[in-house]
């Protein structure tokens, strides 16, 4: 199929707000509580309760919107969604539909060097519903419970247009949302926990014909890996269905991860009847320009814009910037230790090499849970910048300094790891290994330039590594010289 | 007997030490136990409650340091509201064993005051209805002839207030259910502006209609009532941060050189002949009092009950969609699945009218039909509003009937239609969100009340209490009391 279609992609993101209180009630938004403490009469839809918005859930939506170039909506209003379930306490949901908070914006991303904009198609607020708990399996449940902390909680949906072409961008477009909504402090971006919970909208069509293939729904896609696997194996699904003239049927399909497909949840052709209509006992949100412009002075620097002065102020390559400024998190870590330390490049390295193979995620919590502080790093950098310790040695003092949280001097003393750098110590080691290698000695003598290697081997290893590489190269060339 | 006083009365009595609290709960609790089983206001009595709460009035007597008007006064508040602790039903079947852990705002407002809340009164099943024969219980009788229909969906608090079962009750009104019973029933009946007083607490029908007021013996009783209730509400984001004015103040104003407007839409074919008169010779009164008359017209009325018929049932099928049994009141056991156990329970829970509105306005918001129905209506309330807007540029106040005919006998109306067509007269005041008064205007030669409605702009409440006390301090009407006997 390869070539004879075009992919279409567009991504519905769910981010969970991080309010402190619900959508539309003062009940905590604290993840992980027992079930239905964190409830009211309110969210838990009561006879004769009323909603009220979170001013601070607007807000952060607001954030979001100019951090993605959208045009917010001066009037908009929220709307009931209906639909009967068991963890929807009203059996409607509170929405945005015909007039949201934000429409119009774009997010530029990049993939293989080459830039791409992907326009927003919208991004309202809406409440989040309670979660069931089957005894057992869905099939074989004798009773099932509902939990409603979650029930409420403010969730805001960023609705791409269909701009998205291959598995890789869907990738970098989240991974580029993620990030600015995490910079901006209104949402953890914890794909895992449901946070940031993605569903995406594939089409293919025959390439450069205008109208558009049949539609199909991918959900429960819980991480990037997910998202990019799933696209990548509904964009191979509907292309060999096409080659092989069947029709797509238009429908939901899960990502299920252990058997690496997709498989059909629902048919769209019998597709739900909303019933949308304003939500009357809430009065229409009028988002004054002032309100407006006093959230844009609160922004703070964004990813891109980051990314730019890294490579500028810091010599960075785009690629070591992109990878630091994808979280908030390590490009704050990055530029605490380079404070510190002054050496970029090395910060750089250490993070994007070492750290980063040792952090169980790259995301928020992982770095600040992180045992090594940037002062830490900063300070094992300046020991292998000023020949304290050698950069072979650095790899082992980083991994203790990672286990134990200890500074890098403090193990490097502990362990008398300090580089041996004395001519006259080290005369006597390469005096022994000469002895013992009197055969190399003579090869390279003869010529054989490698044997240096070997013979500058030999003297690390008689001294646990910690010889200078410098003054052990300068003492043998010096003593063969002599032989 | 205490029973028979006003709120003004009755405080004024508390206050001099004449009577207290305790004995006018007694009095009213032991005329509902002789009466009610007559009358049938009450859904739910709340006696011990009321008469510990009568105590702590006492007490406040005794110390000199008395709430306010409503302090020590026993009253009653439709089953629509929650009251912690007590049972709500909303007239329903499918709120069987609800207890709400919180109050009603206005409850709330009426307990802060002091006042003693007697218990929950009966009503048409989620509001809906003009007869209370919609209540899933029972049906109330109207005081004035056992055999009629006390009006609804507020036919209990309209009953309790005429029976004097409580010194003044607390109704809602989303197409007329406060002053189509107070006509009804013969005594005042005040659907305040949509937004003075909060709906927190008030269980749905049709938000964007829905309002709560008060019915009482006189217009000054009314406006001691709308004092306490009135005002914004952080739990409601519709209830209006516009400020409350002293009521009772500006009731004595009078009608000297008020423009009264006499909307010509509202004296058609089918409105009964006595009733006609009575509100004709009402006007006569007015301008006796030193008013102005002048003809106006609201084109767009024949049209605003089709409207309401959409919007309030669309907004009804949607509010009413947490009853579901899955979370409290009624369920209904045995079912096979999830689908099968909603379709039992509201099936059993709801009573015909409810189950027929659920039904209009799941199809009003449906795909495809949202623009010809749903959407429409709604340009059709525009109309309606704009109609008002236009009168209230040339007129203070609009005077009308409050419903075609008087209390009809119960079971007399069997189509629904027919009984649709009572709300004719005060639905367009809800479409338009203003307040709206029925103050009593004479008694047919059956010797049934006759309801004047008056009608007035946006938040001016004071208008319609000093229009409705200058007519009812030049008549009687309020002096006849119905002949009840145990």
């Amino acid at each position: 199929m390869s070539g004879a279609y075009d992919v279409v992609i567009g991504l519905e993101v769910h981010a969970q707000l991080l309010t402190r209180s619900k959508m539309f009630c003062g009940c905590s938004t604290v993840f992980g509580a027992p079930p239905n403490t964190q409830t009211c009469p309110v969210c838990q839809g009561m006879p004769g309760t009323l909603p009220v918005i979170n001013r601070r859930a607007v807000e952060f939506g607001i954030k979001t919107s100019l951090a993605i170039d959208c045009i917010v909506n001066a009037d908009n209003r929220f709307a009931r969604k209906h639909y009967y379930y068991p963890d929807m306490p009203k059996n409607y949901q509170i929405t945005q539909y015909e007039e949201p908070l934000a429409e119009h914006g774009h997010l530029d991303i990049e993939v293989d060097g080459a830039a791409r904009r992907i326009g927003i198609e919208r991004l309202h607020l809406e409440e989040d519903v309670g979660k069931l708990i089957h005894e057992g399996s869905l099939e074989t449940a004798q009773s099932s419970r509902v939990d409603f902390n979650r029930a409420g909680v403010p969730l805001m949906e960023i609705v791409s247009k269909p701009d998205i072409r291959t598995s890789e961008e869907a990738g970098a477009y989240l991974r580029r949302l993620r990030a600015i909504v995490v910079y901006l402090g209104v949402c953890d971006g914890n794909m895992e926990e449901g946070s940031m919970r993605c569903d995406a909208n594939i089409s293919l069509k025959r390439a450069g014909a205008t109208p558009l293939g049949t539609k199909v729904e991918v959900k429960n896609m819980n991480s990037f890996r997910n998202v990019q696997h799933a696209l990548e194996y509904e964009i191979k699904r509907q292309g060999r269905a096409l080659d092989a003239g069947e029709r797509i049927v238009p429908e939901t399909r899960l990502w299920d991860p252990d058997k690496g497909q997709t498989v059909s949840m629902r048919s769209k052709e019998f597709a739900h009847d909303y019933r949308f209509f304003p939500e009357p006992d809430l009065p229409p949100l009028n988002v004054e320009a002032r309100w407006i412009e006093a959230v844009r002075a609160t922004l703070p620097e964004l990813p891109a814009a980051r990314r730019v002065r890294f490579m500028r102020a810091h010599a960075l390559t785009a690629y070591d910037a992109d990878l630091l400024t994808g979280s908030r998190a390590l490009a704050d870590y990055f530029e605490a230790a380079v404070a510190q330390c002054g050496k970029p490049k090395a910060v750089a390295n250490w993070i994007l090499n070492e750290l980063l193979r040792e952090l169980p995620g790259d995301d928020e919590r992982a770095v600040a849970a992180c045992a090594i502080s940037p002062g830490n790093l900063a300070g094992l950098i300046t020991l292998i910048e000023d020949g304290t310790i050698s950069g072979k040695i650095a790899k082992d003092v980083f991994e203790k300094m990672y286990r134990s949280g200890e500074d890098a001097r403090t193990i490097v003393s502990r362990e008398g790891l300090t580089q041996v750098a004395d001519a006259g110590a080290l005369g006597a080691v390469v005096d022994g290994v000469l002895a013992e290698h009197a055969k190399v000695a003579l090869d390279y003598k003869a010529g054989k330039k490698a044997a240096l290697g070997f013979l500058v081997g030999q003297v690390m290893k008689a001294t646990a590594g910690k010889a200078s590489p410098g003054v052990v190269n300068s003492l043998l060339a010096e003593k063969l010289s002599k032989l | 007997m205490l029973t028979d006083l006003t709120i003004h009365e009755l405080g004024a009595r508390f206050r001099r030490g004449d009577a207290t609290p305790t004995q006018a709960a007694r009095e009213y609790l032991a005329r509902i136990a002789a009466l009610d089983p007559t009358v049938k206001a009450y859904l739910t009595v709340t006696g011990d409650a009321a008469l510990a709460r009568a105590a702590e009035a006492d007490a406040r007597f005794k110390s000199g340091a008395p709430l306010g008007p409503l302090d020590g006064v026993p009253l009653g508040v439709k089953d629509v509201f929650c009251t912690r602790g007590v049972r709500t039903t909303c007239g329903s079947k499918i709120l069987e064993g609800f207890v709400p852990p919180y109050d009603a705002t206005v409850v709330a407002r009426l307990l802060g005051a002091g006042a003693v809340i007697l218990g929950k009164l009966n009503m048409d099943e989620f509001a809906m209805g003009s007869s209370t024969e919609n209540s899933a219980y029972f049906t109330t009788r109207n005081p004035w002839d056992l055999s009629r229909v006390p009006g609804g969906s507020s036919g209990g608090s309209a009953a309790a207030v005429a029976a004097d079962l409580a010194a003044a009750t607390l109704g809602t009104d989303t197409g007329g259910s406060i002053r189509q019973p107070a006509a009804f029933c013969g005594n005042v009946g005040l659907k305040p502006t949509y937004g003075r007083v909060s709906r927190f607490g008030l269980v749905a029908f049709a938000s964007s209609l829905d309002q709560v007021g008060p019915f009482a013996k006189d217009v000054l009783d009314a406006a001691l009532m709308l004092q306490a209730i009135a005002g914004h509400d952080p739990l409601d984001s519709t209830s209006a941060a516009i400020p409350v004015p002293d009521y009772a103040a500006e009731l004595g104003l009078g009608v000297q050189g008020l423009k009264v407007g006499i909307p010509a839409e509202y004296f058609i074919e089918g409105l009964d002949a006595e009733v006609e008169a009575a509100v004709r010779a009402a006007i006569e009164t007015l301008k006796g009092l030193g008013a102005k008359t002048e003809s106006i017209s609201l084109p767009h009325t024949e049209y605003g009950l089709a409207a309401y018929y959409l919007i309030a049932p669309a907004e009804c099928s949607s509010n009413l969609a947490r009853y579901d049994g899955v979370k409290y009141g009624l369920r209904v056991p045995g079912a096979r699945d999830l689908i099968d156990m909603y379709s039992r329970t509201r099936g059993v829970g709801f009573g015909a009218e409810v189950k027929r509105r659920v039904m209009l306005g799941t199809y009003a918001l449906s795909a495809g039909y949202y623009d010809a129905y749903y959407g429409k209506a709604q340009k059709v309330r525009t109309l309606v509003q704009r109609d008002f807007q236009k009168a209230f540029e040339r007129v203070d106040v609009i005077v009308a009937p409050t419903t075609p005919s008087v209390a009809f006998k119960i079971g007399e109306k069997e189509d629904p239609l027919s009984m649709y067509l009572n709300d004719v007269f005060t639905i367009p005041v809800n479409l338009a969100g203003l307040p709206g008064l029925s103050v009593p205007a004479g008694f047919t030669k059956a010797g049934l009340p006759i309801g004047l409605q008056v009608i007035g702009k946006a938040f001016d409440e004071a208008m319609l209490l000093r229009t409705a006390r200058a007519y009812e301090a030049a008549t009687t009407w309020r002096e006849r009391k119905p002949e009840l006997a145990a």
